[in-house]
């Protein structure tokens, strides 16, 4: 296609190696009507379609001489939506926001302390990493738009993170945004607010200013588009200041976890970082206690090698016994392994058990204290308890009806 | 003569020729229903006074082979794909044809490859007239966009051995390559530096073609041990430099899929095959050679492992991973239909326990059975599948012709046939309302499996049953179908003519769909 001047907006991505995108070379011009070209590698399936999709955008943005280079790799329309969009308002103003309906499935809110034992990067400017993602199953996804994406590309990623929350399926699970560091980042939340977001993590976080900050932000836009629901954060602690502030982080309003980001943290410590992981011990500590003194979970740095599987069992053995809930991860293989591993084994669930069967049998003889033994059980750890078999069972390691079966074996002992 | 002609609608709804070629085709007619009758070719008797004394075959080129064999227009030339992409020998029978000024000849290769693609300016100048056997890649494009002077015919492997047994092609001259042979025509494909594996897939054309050419670049002293190929069918034997390129004889796929997407496919197929009882003590299974099959393998060798059990056989295509668990006892034999690397060529060389079996045991239809009927599951791909089952594994849903048949149709006849296929390639969604081309009957597909669910054929009423209450998300194929169309959208159709550029043969020989030619 022949472009008539050099103001061009190119947005997207092509080439080897890129699937499920597209890029886009837009011109606007005066006169001439729309002239659109489109090279798909599915055009036998969806090139019919695919016109009539890109020229009602432009009708929508009332562009009526154009000429519009598409180059396809298989983008779904939310994709093609968020470049097209993107590459319009690089060069017109406009306030407009193409928005195709919202998916049910993806307006449901999370609980406050619901488990978050995985939560799976995905790089915000790539969408053939996030259709797939929800189909392994974890925990929560992270569209980010922080250091996954490069500088030149943070523009056009917000558009097709916005389209990813309203249209990707993540299958239930917790739909998290990192955003840009503040005050930068905070313009990225005009982009997910509106748009259901269950968390944001706040990189590089250092003060409880920065997450005031964040929450007055959102406060706002909630206000703006009427929004009721809760939208959590996440803080990530990635420098010595950060270790330190922890506490007061953690006791802000909203946050439901911290992480921590190893990488920049034995960086600002002018260290590296090891399988031991010596140089992190006090930090990892440090943000575990300040979660737990705040009612909180903390939540444990990813584990960068893919390939080795054994050396992240151990990580995330070492990491659950330091006392974190969770762990990041960055390819979908990791997943099983940190569910299986940050799961409770098969003596906490033993325990669990008596527990429950304590206070089950306390509770139907009417008595006010549970014991097990001779020991006296307080509340939070029946709580505790119940809330461990609960997972069990939803991982699958405990039939629903265990108890049961636990009475049984105990009426044949006896 | 024309490409083809009266057409009509066979047993599973496809417009097809029923002369292909000038010669007549039968409709497909439905599983089991076409019974032939009569008797097998027979080649001619040849006479030992007419050979040389000594035995020994050896002549100076390819092309004074192909000469003294008495090559002449529109003759058929075979040759076996056991050198697969690293093939050196079949671009060099038509290059000599070529130069002797030969036209028209059919080329029955048993699989063509990307390193065929030469064949292209044959096929344009005539030397070539058209292709019976697998048109991939670049010659799939070629035949799709109605370029071939002849029909295109696309066997399966057991399909190519019927049809060369039954006389429904007659091979004039074959062409074996043999990475080892000696003076008298014994071939092997276990060793020398182009060592395959097994050289089964040229059986048939040893067995019934009139001349049979030898082509190796390593010639030992009589006897070559193993004689795979025997001596006695072969009238020349040809030495050259190079055969194969080694690292190109190797199968592209021989490595597990490393694709998160392909794994979770993987391993949902291990799982239903565990809940549903397919995998036991004694069971056996085959694998394609796809990232996605071989990991299947490796899933089934750790349950096998835990649970204290072991398979009866593995069939192959063989490769590391199977080799592995034939040497650590999870698996009493393979039988193996081809090597897909090295260490499956050295476990054949080297086991006693790792056979080697060719189209005819393992998949002729017009036989007293085959060893396909004993497999308890099948893994294979598809391009595409359809709401009734049906799969195509030749054509893409823009109508191209890109991959050849191989075994797919003749493990159709296992017990259990699985196809772990994700929901949708990029934004193209797998299951359509018809597939594009009809290459295997839905009655014979068992089981879908995708990331997003798993169907089973309603046929399947057992294993329906065994699956009720299990974790694993079972899906009718509509539900499947509607999911794909939800996340991509709803497809069209792919703009075909209506002139048939080639015939997909099924099993028994009779023609089950024709492909169409694209509209550029």
């Amino acid at each position: 296609m022949e472009f008539k001047t050099d103001k061009l907006a190119v947005v997207g991505n092509k080439g080897k190696g890129i699937r499920s995108d597209c890029q886009i070379t837009l011109e606007i011009t005066e006169s001439g009507g729309i002239h659109l070209e489109l090279n798909s590698k599915v055009e036998s399936m969806y090139g019919a379609s695919n016109r009539k999709f890109l020229m009602e955008i432009l009708e929508f943005y009332e562009i009526q001489h154009a000429n519009l280079l598409v180059e396809d790799s298989g983008a779904l329309e939310l994709v093609l939506a968020a470049r097209l969009e993107a590459a319009i308002k690089l060069l017109i103003p406009t306030e407009k926001e193409y928005l195709s309906p919202m998916l049910l499935e993806n307006q449901y809110g999370t609980a406050q302390d619901k488990n978050r034992f995985s939560r799976l990067y995905l790089p915000g400017n790539t969408p053939s990493l996030m259709i797939n993602a929800g189909i392994h199953k974890p925990d929560g996804i992270i569209l980010d738009l922080e250091d996954a994406v490069a500088h030149s590309k943070k523009y056009e990623a917000r558009f097709l993170v916005r389209n990813a929350l309203r249209n990707i399926d993540f299958y239930g699970a917790e739909r998290m945004v990192r955003i840009n560091q503040v005050p930068a980042g905070l313009h990225d939340l005009e982009f997910l607010v509106p748009q259901n977001v269950n968390l944001i993590l706040v990189p590089k976080c250092e003060s409880a200013g920065q997450i005031k900050l964040v929450n007055e932000k959102i406060g706002q836009l909630k206000l703006k588009y009427s929004i009721s629901g809760n939208i959590w954060l996440m803080p990530i602690i990635e420098s010595a200041l950060g270790v330190l502030k922890s506490l007061e982080i953690a006791q802000s309003e909203n946050v439901v976890a911290l992480a921590i980001g190893l990488e920049d943290y034995t960086a600002d410590l002018g260290t590296r970082r090891t399988q031991e992981g010596n140089e992190s011990f006090f930090a990892r500590s440090m943000v575990v206690n300040a979660c737990k003194a705040a009612g909180i979970q903390a939540i444990d740095s990813v584990f960068s090698d893919v390939a080795d599987m054994e050396a992240l069992k151990k990580t995330v053995i070492r990491s659950k016994s330091i006392g974190f809930d969770g762990m990041g991860c960055i390819h979908p293989r990791q997943i099983k392994v940190i569910h299986e591993n940050f799961a409770p084994d098969s003596a906490e669930i033993e325990k669990a058990k008596k527990i429950v069967i304590a206070f089950m049998d306390a509770t139907a003889k009417g008595l006010g204290v549970v014991s097990l033994g001779t020991k006296m059980i307080d509340p939070p750890v029946v709580k505790r308890a119940q809330k461990l078999i609960d997972l069990a069972i939803s991982m699958g390691k405990l039939p629903a009806n265990w108890h049961e079966e636990f009475l049984s074996m105990e009426a044949a002992r006896k | 003569m024309s490409k083809y002609d009266k057409l009509t609608k066979n047993a599973v709804g496809r417009i097809v020729p029923q002369i292909v070629n000038g010669k007549d085709a039968i409709p497909f007619l439905g599983v089991g229903k076409y019974k032939p009758t009569g008797h097998k070719y027979g080649p001619p008797i040849a006479s030992l006074a007419d050979y040389p004394e000594d035995g020994n075959k050896v002549v100076p080129s390819l092309k004074d082979a192909l000469e003294k064999a008495g090559i002449k227009d529109g003759m058929t030339i075979s040759t076996h794909h056991h050198f697969r992409n690293g093939d050196l020998v079949g671009n060099q029978i038509f290059d000599a044809a070529a130069e002797l000024g030969i036209k028209n000849l059919t080329w029955l290769p048993s699989a063509s490859f990307e390193c065929h693609s030469p064949m292209i300016k044959y096929l344009e100048n005539g030397v070539i007239h058209h292709i019976e056997g697998s048109m991939n890649g670049a010659l799939g494009r070629f035949t799709s966009e109605g370029n071939m002077a002849g029909l295109g015919v696309l066997r399966s492997h057991g399909g190519r051995y019927q049809a060369i047994q039954d006389g429904d092609v007659h091979i004039d001259i074959a062409v074996i390559a043999a990475p080892t042979a000696d003076c008298f025509g014994n071939a092997t494909g276990d060793r020398g530096s182009a060592a395959c594996g097994l050289l089964g897939f040229a059986l048939a054309d040893s067995q019934y073609a009139d001349r049979v050419i030898v082509v190796t670049d390593n010639l030992v002293p009589f006897p070559c041990v193993p004689w795979q190929i025997q001596g006695n069918y072969v009238d020349f034997v040809v030495v050259m430099d190079k055969v194969g390129i080694p690292e190109k004889i190797i199968s592209g796929t021989t490595e597990i899929t490393k694709s998160p997407d392909r794994l979770l496919l993987a391993e949902m197929t291990a799982q239903f095959c565990k809940e549903t009882g397919i995998v036991h003590d004694g069971f056996s299974f085959q694998a394609g050679a796809g990232g996605t099959a071989l990991s299947i393998g490796i899933y089934f060798a750790e349950m096998l492992r835990q649970q204290g059990m072991k398979a009866r056989f593995a069939r192959g295509g063989s490769n590391k991973y199977l080799v592995k668990m034939l040497e650590e006892g999870l698996v009493d034999y393979i039988l193996d239909g081809q090597t897909f690397d090295l260490d499956g060529v050295r476990s054949m060389r080297e086991n006693p326990n790792h056979l080697n079996t060719s189209p005819f045991t393992s998949y002729n239809y017009h036989g007293k059975g085959n060893f396909a009927q004993f497999v308890d599951v099948v893994i294979l791909g598809a391009t595409e599948v359809d709401i009734n089952f049906n799969a195509n594994v030749v054509t893409h849903s823009d109508g191209y012709l890109l991959h050849g048949i191989g075994g797919w149709m003749n493990c159709l006849l296992s017990k259990c046939v699985i196809l772990p296929i994700p929901l949708f390639r990029d934004r193209m969604p797998v299951i359509r309302d018809e597939v594009t081309t009809i290459c295997g009957p839905g009655e014979l597909i068992d089981v879908i499996v995708t990331e997003r669910g798993i169907a089973i054929n309603p046929l399947r009423t057992d294993l329906i049953e065994k699956m009720k209450g299990s974790s694993l998300p079972i899906k009718t194929i509509h539900q499947l179908k509607a999911e794909a169309e939800k996340i991509c959208g709803k497809p069209q159709k792919a703009r075909l003519t209506d002139e048939v550029v080639a015939v997909i043969k099924w099993v028994d020989g009779t023609v089950i769909d024709s492909v169409f030619r694209v509209e550029k």
